[in-house]
Parts: C-alpha cells; sequence; structure tokens
C-alpha cells in the first residue's frame, strides 16, 4: 500500500532523511517509533505530497507523491502532528467542514466514525479550542476518516493525550485495522509500538531495525538484569564501573542492566555491595521492545 | 461551487464568533470617518499673533482690530519692543510677528508709501506660509477700504477679479476630504484582513490539513475572496452613510457606478493582501508588509497633497499606486457627477491589475513545499 524506496530529505546540510526504504502492506498498522527530530514527520510530509523529497521514490497505493498528488489526496487521511483543525468552529462544524471539501456528507461515512463520535456527541455544539488534548485528538481523527481514506497517516496522534485517552485511541485504530484501513503512524512511546503489527525504529532520519514488536523483543542480542535498588541514579552511576557492562539505562523505578551471557549475578550484586549500593531485588527479564531500541540508540552514539 | 461556498461560509462564522473583529468592523469606519475628517484640516485657525505697534495711532489701531476680529488669528500680545514678540516665538507662545513702523498713519494719510513687517516661525512651513498669506489679505483690504475712505482713487486696482469655486462653492475641506478618507478605510480594511487571513491559517497549521484535502487553488483564494469583498462593501457602505447622512458631502455621480469601482478596486487591493498572505509566514511579517505598502499608497494617493505637486519621479510612481486611481474616481464622481466614460481609463487600469495580482496570488499560493 505504502513503498518508500531511498527517500532522502534536506533542508540545507541538515538531512532529515537518509535514503529510507520500507514498506507498509494493505490492512498493516505500521509504527515509526522514533524520538523528536529523528525524522518522521518529514516522512509524513513526504507521503502526503506536503513536501519533495530531494531524492527517492514513494508511492502510496500506487500513486508517486509527487506527480499524482491529487489522486493520494483523494485516499489518505492525515492527521498532522499539530492539531490543525479550526479551533472557531465547534466539533460539528469541523466536522461538516472537511466532510463537504470531500463531496461527502457526515451521514454517509458515519459508520467509520460512529464509535469516536459517540465519545464526542455531548460536546457537538462545543468549540474546537475548547476541547481536551483527548477530545482533539478523536475529532481530528474523525475529520481524517470522515471521506473513507484507504490509508490513514498520523503523525504522533497521542503525544500530549493522557494514558487513558491513549488506550482509547489505539483501541479505535485496532478496529479501523479490522475495517480494512491501512495505518501508518508515529509515536515516541514504546509502549504504542507493542500494539502494532510491524514497526520501524528510526532516529537520525534512518531506519535502525524493522520488524515485529515481538521479533524485535525477541532479538535482543544480550542477558538483561532488572535492577531495583534504593537508589537508581547511584546504581547507574556504580554499573558504569562494572567491566562487563553492555548498556544500564534507567525505566521508571528500576535499571535495565545488558551484560554478556557469561555475567551471572553474584558478580553484579558483589559489584553493587562494594560501592555500598543497598539493592532490593534483582532479576533476569525479558527485552522489551524499549530495551531494543536504546540498546541500538547507544551503539549509533557509540559509533559516531 | 459548493466547496466555494464551504469556505465563504466558514470564514463568515469564524469573522461572526471572533470577539474583536465583530465590533471593530462596525465601530472602525465611522470612528475613522468623524476622527479623521474633523482632523484632516488644511485651513489654518488660532494662529497666535504679536504685533509691534511703533506708531500707536488710531489707524494702527484699527488695523489691529481688524486683524484681531479674523476667525484665524489670536492677538496675544501689543508691544513697541519686537524683542518682546520674538522671546515669545522663541517659547512657541507666539506664531507670526506684525510690525507697524513709526509714522505708519503719517505716511499712509498723506499718501506715500508705507512698509510693514511681517515674521512667522516657519517651522512648519505650510503653516507659516498660509498665515502669512492670510495676514497679507487682511492687510491688503484694510488697505483698500481705507483708501477709499479717504478717496485715494490711484490706490484702487484697476483689474477686478472675481472667483468662484466650482464643485465646493464655499471650499468646504470636507467635501474634499471624505471622499478621500473613505477610500482609506476601505483600502486599510481589504489589504489587512486579506493579507493575515491565509498566513493566520499557516501560523495555525490548519493549512496543514487543508492542503492535503481536494480543495483547488482556485477555489480556496475565491473563497477566501468572496468574504472580504462582502465585508469590505458593507464597510463602504457605512462610510458612504456618514459621508451623506452627517458631512452632507453632495452625491452627484451614479451609486451603481461608484459601487461597481469599488467592487474591482477591493478585487485589486484583497488580491495584494493574499500575495502578501502568501509570501510570508507569520502574521507579523505579513502585518509588516500590509504596514509598507498601505503607508507608500497612502502618502502617494494624492490625497492629502495633490500629485501635481510631487516631484516628477514621484508621480511616475503614483501611477502604480492604486488608492491613486480610486480617489480621483470617488472625488468625480461625487462631487462632479462623472459619468461612466470620464473615469474608464481608471476602471481599465484596476481591472487588469486586479486580474493580474489575483493570478499571481492564485499561482504563489503552494500546497506544496
Amino acid at each position: 500500500m505504502i513503498a518508500i524506496q531511498n527517500i532522502s530529505k534536506s533542508y540545507g546540510d541538515v538531512k532529515a532523511l537518509n535514503s529510507i526504504s520500507f514498506r507498509v502492506e494493505k490492512g498493516q498498522l505500521f509504527g515509526l517509533i522514533g524520538p523528536d527530530g529523528s525524522g518522521k514527520t518529514s516522512l509524513f510530509r513526504i507521503l502526503t505530497s506536503l513536501l519533495k523529497p530531494t531524492s527517492g521514490k514513494a508511492t502510496v497505493a500506487g500513486f508517486n507523491t509527487v506527480t499524482d498528488y491529487k489522486d493520494i489526496r483523494k485516499i489518505v487521511g492525515y492527521m498532522p502532528e499539530r492539531f490543525s483543525l479550526y479551533m472557531d468552529l465547534t466539533v460539528e462544524e469541523n466536522l461538516k467542514f472537511f466532510a463537504t471539501v470531500f463531496n461527502t456528507t457526515i451521514r454517509e461515512n458515519y459508520h467509520l466514525i460512529e464509535e469516536i463520535y459517540q465519545m464526542l456527541e455531548p460536546f457537538k455544539n462545543r468549540r474546537a479550542g475548547d476541547l481536551s488534548g483527548g477530545m482533539k485528538q478523536k475529532l481530528a481523527l474523525s475529520c481524517a476518516l470522515i471521506h473513507k481514506p484507504e490509508i490513514l497517516l498520523l503523525d504522533e496522534p497521542t503525544t500530549g493525550v493522557d494514558p487513558v485517552s491513549r488506550k482509547d485511541f489505539w483501541d479505535i485504530l485496532k478496529k479501523l485495522q479490522k475495517s480494512g484501513i491501512t495505518t501508518l503512524v508515529s509515536t515516541p512511546f514504546m509502549d504504542d509500538a507493542e500494539l502494532c503489527d510491524e514497526v520501524a525504529l528510526v532516529q537520525k532520519g534512518e531506519i535502525l531495525k524493522m520488524d515485529t514488536p515481538q521479533n524485535l523483543a525477541n532479538g535482543f542480542p544480550h542477558k538483561l538484569w532488572k535492577i531495583v535498588s534504593e537508589n537508581n541514579y547511584r546504581t547507574l552511576k556504580v554499573l558504569d564501573e562494572f567491566e562487563t557492562k553492555i548498556s544500564a539505562f534507567s525505566f521508571g523505578n528500576s535499571v535495565h542492566l545488558a551484560t554478556g551471557d557469561d555475567v551471572d549475578e553474584q558478580a553484579i550484586v558483589n559489584h553493587l555491595k562494594q560501592h555500598n549500593v543497598k539493592l532490593i531485588s534483582i532479576a533476569i527479564i525479558k527485552a522489551h521492545i524499549e530495551d531494543v531500541f536504546m540498546d541500538l540508540m547507544s551503539h549509533e552514539k557509540g559509533s559516531s | 461551487m459548493r466547496r466555494i461556498l464551504l469556505i465563504v461560509q466558514k470564514e463568515f462564522i469564524q469573522i461572526w464568533r471572533d470577539k474583536t473583529m465583530k465590533p471593530l468592523l462596525i465601530a472602525m469606519p465611522i470612528i475613522q470617518l468623524a476622527i479623521l475628517s474633523y482632523t484632516a484640516d488644511f485651513t489654518v485657525k488660532n494662529i497666535n499673533l504679536f504685533v509691534q505697534d511703533q506708531d500707536h495711532s488710531a489707524l494702527s489701531q484699527k488695523l489691529i482690530d481688524k486683524i484681531g476680529a479674523s476667525d484665524n488669528f489670536n492677538l496675544q500680545a501689543v508691544s513697541p519692543v519686537y524683542n518682546d514678540g520674538f522671546n515669545q516665538i522663541q517659547k512657541n507662545n507666539i506664531d507670526v510677528i506684525l510690525s507697524i513702523p513709526e509714522h505708519f498713519s503719517r505716511d499712509f494719510n498723506s499718501g506715500r508709501k508705507t512698509a510693514l513687517f511681517i515674521a512667522a516661525d516657519a517651522i512648519n512651513s505650510t503653516k507659516a506660509g498660509i498665515s502669512m498669506n492670510y495676514l497679507q489679505n487682511i492687510i491688503k483690504n484694510f488697505g483698500e477700504e481705507q483708501a477709499v475712505e479717504k478717496g485715494f482713487s490711484g490706490l484702487n486696482p484697476g483689474i477686478i477679479v472675481s472667483k468662484r469655486n466650482w464643485y465646493n462653492p464655499n471650499l468646504n475641506y470636507k467635501f474634499f476630504m471624505v471622499p478621500g478618507i473613505m477610500t482609506l478605510l476601505v483600502t486599510m480594511i481589504a489589504l489587512f484582513l486579506s493579507g493575515m487571513n491565509i498566513v493566520r491559517e499557516k501560523e495555525i497549521g490548519t493549512i496543514e490539513q487543508l492542503n492535503v484535502t481536494p480543495i483547488k487553488k482556485y477555489q480556496f483564494i475565491i473563497g477566501k475572496l468572496l468574504p472580504f469583498l462582502i465585508i469590505g462593501l458593507f464597510e463602504f457602505t457605512i462610510g458612504l452613510a456618514v459621508a451623506l447622512l452627517w458631512f452632507r458631502v453632495p452625491f452627484l455621480g451614479s451609486i451603481g457606478l461608484i459601487y461597481l469601482f469599488t467592487a474591482v478596486y477591493l478585487v485589486l487591493i484583497l488580491g495584494i493582501g493574499m500575495f502578501i498572505s502568501t509570501i510570508t509566514d507569520t502574521q507579523q511579517q505579513a502585518l509588516f508588509l500590509s504596514w509598507f505598502f498601505s503607508v507608500i499608497f497612502i502618502l502617494m494617493s494624492g490625497l492629502f497633497t495633490p500629485i501635481e505637486s510631487m516631484p516628477v519621479w514621484a508621480q511616475k510612481i503614483t501611477l502604480f499606486n492604486p488608492i491613486r486611481y480610486y480617489v480621483e474616481v470617488i472625488r468625480l464622481v461625487m462631487l462632479k457627477g462623472s459619468a461612466f466614460s470620464s473615469i474608464k481609463l481608471n476602471f481599465l487600469i484596476i481591472s487588469v491589475a486586479a486580474v493580474v495580482v489575483n493570478l499571481l496570488a492564485m499561482l504563489n499560493y503552494r500546497k506544496t513545499a
């Protein structure tokens, strides 16, 4: 459905995208995972034909993003990173506006947005600018869906949204997927990533790795320890001097330590004890996608 | 067509909901016309006069009384010492000094030539020139009156000039200024509304969403243009009502003609605004550009200073100034009752410019970066 071949985009000397290639199959929910400034938004703007790539080629439903932009605009539903509906129009007016722009009506495609719109209905006469973050997101999704697009392009739809609304949002995406819509979604949140069929980890305009979330997590190449102590920060510092360490990152109230397969628990415990760290628990855990990403990023840093 | 109407409807809802915009659109023309028409007055009043009277005769007193009785002069002091007056000029209390020499009365009565001296604070050169002119006129009249009284036939000029001011018999400056200020009003509102509009959508980000829809460029531009055209004509109507009902400016020409010209003119100004909108990224930039153009347009429009008295190169620049043509037409049609045939050149120029500018704006509005 979406085919991206060696797409690069430069802004002067800054390379936002560096020869990116990947494909999204029909009906897939594909996630672009990466920190701010990794080039995700540039890619979305290229796919929606708002931006021309410096080099490379991209097609959306077989349409070239540069030459067939008119066709693309008919079949794509786009939610930009920044809320971009009319703040001074009401919920209903916004929806009606975008329906009419696409020569359709709310009634015609109501089935697509029914579930979301039911949540919005109590506020339908409220101005979009007065909605909460989660409600704005739902309205934006409704507006992107109202013309029955084949492909949804969602640029960081869950940024600035509370965890409950975020979960609602992903439930909706899953349901839309079942109705056959292909979705490309970007997010900086690792737990969003697990809900995708396939994810690409992006950093500095390059794809570090691409696979199903399951395979990515399983492919974590090291032994991973979860260490809970009284002081995370101190533990991290102390682990810097742990010779067989591969990487160590703070995860909430614990530290995830990656080591080679030959390291045993006793060695870690002893090292921490020597440096007066009060250990609460230590255990081997299965890697999470976030561990994979952190690990990949640390290699990137090391090599550059 | 449906999409154009949709955008028009959207713009009207947005303007209607704008708490600052709505009252402004009604109050602005009234306030502007009311205040500017009273203040943009080129007659000079309240000139502070000092008289150095070295003669102290009945005749000098008569002259002083005559000047003091004029509407334009406030007689502040009379003294025989010139420097008393000059010191007051330095303190900004006196604008003009009239010096009456010794033996003024004696010389005049014996039919000899006598000379008065006028000095003015010429920091504001226009005001100084006009003040001196007024004073000379009064003195000249006085001289003639006195000569007749005393039977000096020689002083009476042989040629009598009688005057008639066509189209504005009483030289009421308001009849001249009010139509001019109406043009200013229409121009400012149209330029700023349209100049800020598309750029606002850019700034808020709504254009990003709009650009991925199948809306065509021309639909977008026309949809944006129409609401402001309607608002512009509405503003013009308020202005016209104030001009006719409050200032009693005569209206000799055809109402239809003036509305037709205003509509075409508005399309041109809106096009300039749209063009500004397409080349800028923020409302601040658009505001600066709009100001830049409107100040040049207004000062070089012939509204406040006659174009004929500008240097030749500046006169040539005014040929590119839309307000110039509009001011001309509105004054001609309102005060002179000119028909289409006398304004057709202006009409042609503005129409062609309107088409060109709007095409440029349309071509320059890019949905793709």
